[in-house]
Formats: C-alpha cells, structure tokens, sequence
C-alpha cells in the first residue's frame, strides 16, 4: 500500500521563489482568469513549480514549500493546493531524475509491446522497478495509464515528449541518445507522420481521383 | 412552499429543499455519514439513497432537490438493497476494532450497520491501512477508521474558518490530513470529534476512559466564556468525565469552545476540598465551625465600609446575590463583580449587554468591532458572525475591527486602526467605512472589554453608543450595540447590582487597604499581590488559585458542575444548569456556605431552600423571572454617562492573552496547560 508523504527528510528545500522565467509564464497565466477568480491557476502554476525545479535543479518535482508559494500566490489555503498536487499523478511531490520516462502500459500500448519498452528502459537506466530512479540519478522510471496515443502505440513519454512507434532497440537507442544530452525530435520513432498509415498512404492513392464535391 | 409525497405522507417543503430534508420533515429517518445540516452538501457517502418517482436509479437524497409533486420512497426493496451495498462498500476498509473504539456505543456507522447493513461481510482481501495524523493535542485520529465523509474538512474550512484538513491523493490513497503534521490552529477543533461519524477523530484527552452508556447525563452551561453555551456532562461516579454541546440554534448551534469542552479535566485538581485557616502565615485545615468562627471574630467591630467582597468570573447568579444580600446585611458598599475594572454605565441593561442578539447577527448588514478579538473571547460567538459573512458573500457583510491588527478573525475584516482615534475618525465620517455603516439597514457595532477595561472604557462605550445612534443602528426594531462579555457571570452580577454602592470601592478601591476585610467569591484574576497585606482576605472558591495563595480562610465552595446555577450569557440571556456531580469532600454550594455564614453573624439571610432564593432572585432583577429571552430594539436612544475620564489615544490591548489558561479552572487542567504549550508558546515548548 502506497502512503503519500512529503518528500524524504533533507531533500525537501527549505526556500523557494518564482524566478523570473517564471514570473513571466505566471504574468501569461493570470491574465486568463478574474482576480477573484484566480485559484483557478492552481493547476498551471504547479507547472510553472514543476517546470522551474527542472530547469534550475535538473529534477522536475513540486516541493511543499513551492505548493506554499503557490497558495500565497493565489490567496488560497496551502491545503487546497497540497489536495490538487497530489490529486494529478502529472505533479511528482517527490525529487525525480532528470529524464522522466513515463511507460504506458494500458491495453493498446501493452498489446504492441509495451513490455519491450519497460525490458529495454530498466535495462538501459540499471532500473529494477517502477517508481525507481537511476543511480547516476538521470532517469526516473514510472508506469502511467493511457497516455491517449493509441494509434502510435506503444508511446513512452519523456518528461513532455511523446516518443510512439517503439520498439526495444529503438528505446534503447533514444534513452542513450538522452544520456548524451540529446534530445531527438519527439513523435513516431518510425518516421510516419503524426498518425498516418505505416508505410504510406492507404486511400486516395489514385491522382485522378474526383476532388470533393460542394462543401461537404 | 413545494408539496411532496414521501412514502404516501404528504409534506409542505420550502423549495429549493432536499430530497433528505422532505424525508424529514415527514418524519422518516434517513440514514447519512457525510450530510450535514450545518455544512455544505458533499453528497459522497451514498448512504442516503432513496427512490424518486420517475428516477431509474436510486438518488442521493442530500443532494436532490425537491419539485412539486415528487414522490419520494424509502422503504422499498431497492433502496433497503442499495443501502446495505453502500454500507458494505463502507465496511470494506473499516477495521473490525469497535472494541477498542472510543467511538462504540455512539458511532453512526454502527449504528447504522446494526439498523441497514448486512449481517455478514463477503470480502476476503487485505484491508486499507492509513497512517495517523497528527492534529494537536485535543482530537486524536486513527485514520484506518476514516470513511472519508469529508465533514471534518468542510467543518474546519466552513465553521471553523481555519483551511487546514484537506483531502490528498485520490482513489483508494484518499487521505484526510492537514500534509503538514502541525496542530489544527483552532479554537473550535474538539468540534471535529462530534461530527466525525466514525472513530477515527476521537477526543485525545477522554481517550480509553468511558463508555457512552455508563455515563450520567446533565444538562448545564458552559461558564468558560460569556456566550452561554448549552453544554451537556457526562459524568460516571463522582466525576464528569466530559463536556459535549447540546443544540441550542440560538446560542451555539451545536458547537462548543475548545476551552469549555476540554477543561473537564481541571475539575478534580487542585479542588478545595475542605476550609483552611491562615495560622502564623500557614493554612492549616479546619472545620466549617473554626473557619466561620474565625472570620466572625475577626470581623467583630469592623465597620461595613471596612469589609468588601469581589465576585470571580464563573459565579453563579444564586452565589452573587447571596453575598450581595449579606454584604449589605454587613452594612457594607463595596461590592463588585468586575474583577478586570470593566467600566459600564449599569442604568439601563441595554448599556452592558449584546443586543442584537447571537441569532440577530444573521440578519446584520455591517459590522465594527471595537476593541475586541471575538475569535478568542467568544470563539462560538465568532463561528456565528462567519456564518453570517459567508451567507453574505462577497462584500454582502462587511466587517471593520478597531485594534487587534494580528488576530486573524477567520473572516475579512478590514483593520481601521488601533485606538480610540480611529473611532472618533470614524464617528466624524472621515473613514470610508463610516458610509458603509451609514448605508447599512441593520449594522451592528459590538465592543469588547479591550476597550471597557480601560480607565476611559466609559467614554468608548458611549463613543460606540453614540456612533450607533448616528449610523442608525439603535431603532425600535433594531438594537446594534453590543457589548461582548468574557466573563460568564459578568451580565447576571450587573443584573443584581454587584457593583459599589454609594461611596462604595470597586475593586480598585479594595485593593492596597482599600479595605480590612475581603470576600473574594472565586476572585482570582484581579492582581492579588495589591491585598495589603494587613488585610483579612476570605476566599471561598473551588480550585487553588492567586485568590487561595493569598487567603486567610478557605472556604471550600463548588464548581459550575457541582451545583444547580443560573447564569446570564452576554446577550442576557437567563440560562439554567443543573448538578451533575457532587462536591468533593467540605465543599459546599456557594449560596448555602454564605446563607450559613450570615447566621453566624446574626444576619440571617432569608432564604433557606432554592426556591427561595430564586423568588428573591427574580424580586431583585425581574430578568431572572423571565423564561424566554428576545430580540429587542429600543426607542430610546438615550446615551449610556460617559464616565469621568476623558477618552486618552492609546492603541486598544486585547484582555486574553492565553486562551487556554483564562481562569482558575482551566489553570488546573493538564490538556489546556498541553494547548498553552502547544498553541500560545510553542518557542518555550521546543526549547525543552
């Protein structure tokens, strides 16, 4: 049984403050909502937290004393964000590696390998089991439910990017590419476009074929 | 009005009602855990499902509004299934540990399992375990019981304006804590340990000690404070083993203070238990005959205006009159029952008491606050003006304090400023929120004994009057100016003239050999130190306190729970407890140890039962003749005296300090010493 807790002692940092690429996004983000209305930006500022703390420390989680940023932020009561922050598996409330690789598992991923995907990201991190960071402290290894990206099964998502089409070989390949500090371009692995047909166009192959009629 | 049919019974609802409160009103129980009649609906237990008429499914009653028409079942065979489901479900992770369960024997879920559930349960896994939290030293948790009702974390967020329990994680981790391990920062937290359903907020302090059918219950009245909340003892033996609230809409609600609920465990220590005799600078112990035969021998010859008599704050208003009436037989005039030199101008009631009323302050369009922290001198007063101010909603109450700028309030309330200048700037319209008084229909201004405790406390009171009077505030239909009390006897004192007569001393006076011979009745927080030390000071009281360390007699005499008392809550209400329990050891009831001693002097007193007393009671203030209290405006809009001190501009002081520690009471209880630590002086609690 999993209990949530706050982060372990001694990694929970005893300050923080919005920096200034930050503010900015904030500045973005208020905007979108009346003053009075304004806890409302609860969840994207946890974003902005989340976003910040992996750009600065190089390990995107959200730390108590950030959510309480956050509430003073948006006049609301630290609870009320604390609740929200643990609610969305998307927050991490505790320090993860600097690659967060997200596997998804759920039906149409795990019936199109999947499990390739989780073999080759556990053997190429040193990671036994979910939930797990590496050593070298790089990659943080979790399993999350459908990612919505059925049609490009299976999907691995590394922190925002979505890497589809995968295969062992190919996560093998991705997950040293990030070792070196690369960042491939995100989407199909195969080289289709978005979710297009494997291999090419299905329909309408035919140049001939008649344009559409009126304005369907 | 909306009719509705709940099983054939035909009811009239108010519209917008809930299928739940239909139900009610025709009379059928509906089972519930997280509905609440005083929070918000949550709608989340499902354990008020019912049948509708034209519904295809059950529906959650609490939540479901009534239309014209409806018909509502809730005796058929889907709902009797669709609650024994739902309580399943509720079982599912709910430890099987009644036994040991503080809650047994009056706990809902039980309760209801007993009256809903099925006999037997069908799940064979591992149950969910959740680990406790911490919430302070008053409620203690066992989280594995929770069944995530909610009703604490609407109770603290909604009644009790202290956003801190919350709901983390989801699904099956749903936990209910405050993610910070810190003490619930409120003064109304025991409150959760009433409305949690289940066991799993139980009271810390009461832990393991008694099961709900062994205990004796009395109906009394909490004299911690000034708002007269209707408490019931329970009791087993010789002792209360605690204090919960009794409903009471227009008084409490159903909530009480921390500070009256947890003090119970202050009434068995430090108890005078027998009469002592100052004997070469030590107490020794005595009989009754030795005690009253020794202050009778030192009070030959004394003349009255020599001999003078302070009432405490907890005194009931039996005990007062009977030391008023022998005061006077003693022919003397100093007599007073302001023990913190509280200024009022006692000619008309209406100069000393809360007006508007606790009830009126739901009707109440604006509201100042002078010179008073209402949160920490009348917490279930405090509940109910955030009532109001949510009801309101934004701006629809306004609310204005004048001193007190740290106290969080737990409602918006703009801080004017901090003295008395900041009333006259008001009064002079030179504040923005003079208008706001001014537009208001019904405003209320309420003054506190950070004002009236100070020397120009007179002249404030009049300021407030005055400024009342000006806004519009004191009408036939409405009376807005409001004195708040801290002391629980203080209104039914002034009732009966407890104050110096003619050339009488107050307090002040009877200080520094103001006097020879002082009758202190449960007086201890009036500097004690200042008695000169020539003279003879009796204390008759119930706890060892400031007043018994500097005594040369003790009379033992009797707690609020050990003796039938009237006492007068802060709007003047007339409100009656009953004994629960009896005297330890000598003590006796206040108003017969006074009645026996005013024999020994040969001033009889004239009355010998209760009955007699109360008669006597009524004839010297007709209040206490009078059943019901009402809501009343004045025509009269005459001005309380402004007293001899002109208004001076210092800042105004709050006169509680400690919350936990206000009286002799609660000095003696171990848990409000623990909240002391805890709450008011957490730096000295670290550093041990």
């Amino acid at each position: 049984m999993s209990v949530q807790s706050d982060a372990p002692q001694g990694v929970e940092p005893t300050h923080f403050a919005f920096d200034e690429e930050s503010e900015r996004q904030i500045a973005a983000i208020l905007a979108k909502y009346p003053p009075e209305r304004k806890a409302s930006g609860t969840l994207p500022l946890l974003y902005v937290v989340q976003d910040q703390m992996g750009r600065t420390t190089g390990s995107a989680w959200v730390p108590r004393v950030a959510m309480d940023v956050v509430a003073a932020r948006l006049e609301v009561a630290p609870i009320r964000v604390y609740e929200v922050a643990t609610f969305y598996f998307m927050f991490n409330t505790k320090p993860i590696g600097r690659y967060h690789l997200q596997v998804c598992t759920t039906t149409s991923c795990w019936l199109r390998g999947s499990d390739d995907v989780t073999a080759a990201c556990k053997a190429a991190t040193g990671i036994s089991n979910f939930g797990e960071t590496s050593k070298d402290g790089l990659f943080t290894l979790t399993e999350v439910e459908c990612l919505g990206a059925c049609a490009n099964a299976p999907v691995l998502q590394v922190d925002n990017d979505y890497y589809e089409d995968l295969d062992g070989p190919r996560t093998h390949e991705l997950i040293e590419a990030l070792r070196r500090g690369e960042r491939p371009p995100a989407g199909s692995t195969t080289g289709r476009m978005d979710s297009a047909p494997a291999g090419g166009r299905k329909v309408l192959v035919d140049d001939a074929a008649p344009k559409p009629q009126g304005q369907g | 009005m909306v009719k509705v049919t709940v099983d054939g019974i035909s009811v009239e609802v108010a519209p917008g009602s809930s299928a739940l409160q239909a139900c009610e009103a025709a009379g059928k129980e509906i089972p519930r855990f997280c509905y609440h009649e005083r929070l918000s609906v949550a709608g989340n237990c499902r354990m008020c499902l019912v049948e509708v008429s034209g519904g295809r499914k059950p529906v959650a009653s609490c939540g479901f509004p009534v239309n014209d028409g409806m018909q509502i079942f809730t005796d058929t065979e889907v709902v009797r299934r669709a609650r024994r489901a739902v309580m399943e479900f509720l079982l599912i992770n709910h430890p099987l540990d009644c036994p040991i369960c503080d809650q047994g024997g009056e706990c809902d879920l039980q309760d209801q399992a007993f009256g809903y559930g099925a006999d037997h349960s069908r799940y064979r896994e591992n149950k969910r375990a959740v680990t406790d939290k911490y919430l302070g030293p008053l409620v203690k948790t066992v989280m594995t019981r929770c069944i995530q009702c909610t009703r604490c974390i609407r109770f603290s967020t909604e009644i009790a304006g202290v956003p801190e329990l919350g709901g983390i994680s989801r699904g099956e981790n749903l936990e209910i804590t405050n993610y910070v391990e810190k003490a619930l920062t409120s003064e109304l937290s025991g409150n959760l340990i009433d409305i949690c359903p289940v066991g799993a907020l139980t009271s810390q302090p009461y832990a393991f000690t008694a099961r709900s059918w062994e205990l004796k219950r009395t109906d009394s009245i909490d004299v911690c404070d000034a708002v007269g909340t209707n408490i019931v003892m329970h009791a087993r033996g010789a002792s209360v083993l605690r204090i919960v609230p009794r409903i009471n809409d227009e008084v409490n609600e159903e909530w009480l203070s921390d500070k009256g609920r947890f003090v119970v465990d202050g009434f068995r220590r430090r108890r005078l238990d027998r009469p002592w005799i100052r004997v070469d600078g030590r107490l020794q112990p005595a009989s009754w005959q030795d005690a009253f035969a020794t202050i009778a021998t030192r009070l030959k010859g004394v003349p009255g205006e020599r001999i003078g008599a302070i009432a405490g704050d907890m005194c009931d208003a039996e005990s007062m009159l009977a030391l008023k009436d022998l005061m006077e037989a003693l022919g003397s005039a100093n007599i007073d029952c302001r023990q913190d030199g509280a200024k009022y101008d006692t000619s008309r009631r209406d100069f000393y008491t809360f007006n508007t009323g606790i009830t009126g302050i739901e009707e109440a369009d604006a509201l100042l606050i002078v010179g008073s922290v209402p949160r920490q001198e009348a917490p279930v007063l405090n509940a109910r003006i955030r009532k109001r101010y949510l009801a309101a909603g934004r701006g629809g109450f306004p609310i204005a304090m004048i001193g007190a700028p740290n106290a969080d309030p737990t409602y918006a309330a703009e801080v004017l400023g901090e003295g008395p200048d900041t009333l006259a700037a008001l009064a002079a319209g030179k504040l923005p929120f003079a208008d706001v008084l001014a537009k208001a229909k019904k405003p209320m201004i309420i003054v506190g004994h950070g004002a009236l405790t100070r020397p120009d406390g007179q002249a404030i009171a009049r300021a407030c009057w005055d400024l009342a009077a000006q806004v519009g505030a004191i009408t036939p239909e409405w009376h807005g100016f409001n004195v708040l009390h801290t002391a629980a006897s203080r209104v039914a004192g002034l009732d009966l003239g407890l104050v110096p007569g003619p050339k009488g001393r107050d307090v002040a006076g009877m200080l520094r050999g103001g006097v020879d011979v002082l009758w202190l009745l449960g007086a201890d927080e009036f500097p004690t130190d200042q008695i000169a030390p020539e003279t003879f000071v009796v204390y008759q009281g119930h706890h060892g306190d400031a007043g018994a360390a500097r005594a040369d007699v003790i009379l033992p005499g009797t707690l609020y729970a050990e003796k039938p008392g009237t006492y007068t809550n802060t709007e003047g209400r007339v409100q009656e407890a009953f004994r629960a329990v009896m005297p330890p050891g000598d003590a006796r009831e206040d108003w017969r140890i006074l009645r026996a001693f005013s024999e020994v002097v040969g001033h009889k007193l004239p009355y010998d039962t209760l009955e007699a007393l109360r008669a006597r009671m009524a004839q010297a203030s007709p209040v206490f003749g009078q059943v019901e209290w009402s809501r009343h405006g004045t025509s009269d809009t005459t001005a309380p005296q402004a007293g001899k001190v002109a208004v001076s501009n210092a800042p105004f002081r709050p006169v509680i300090t400690n919350y936990y520690l206000t009286h002799a009471v609660c000095r003696a209880s171990p848990t409000m010493e623990t909240c002391s630590g805890v709450y008011v002086h957490p730096a000295i609690e670290a550093a041990e």
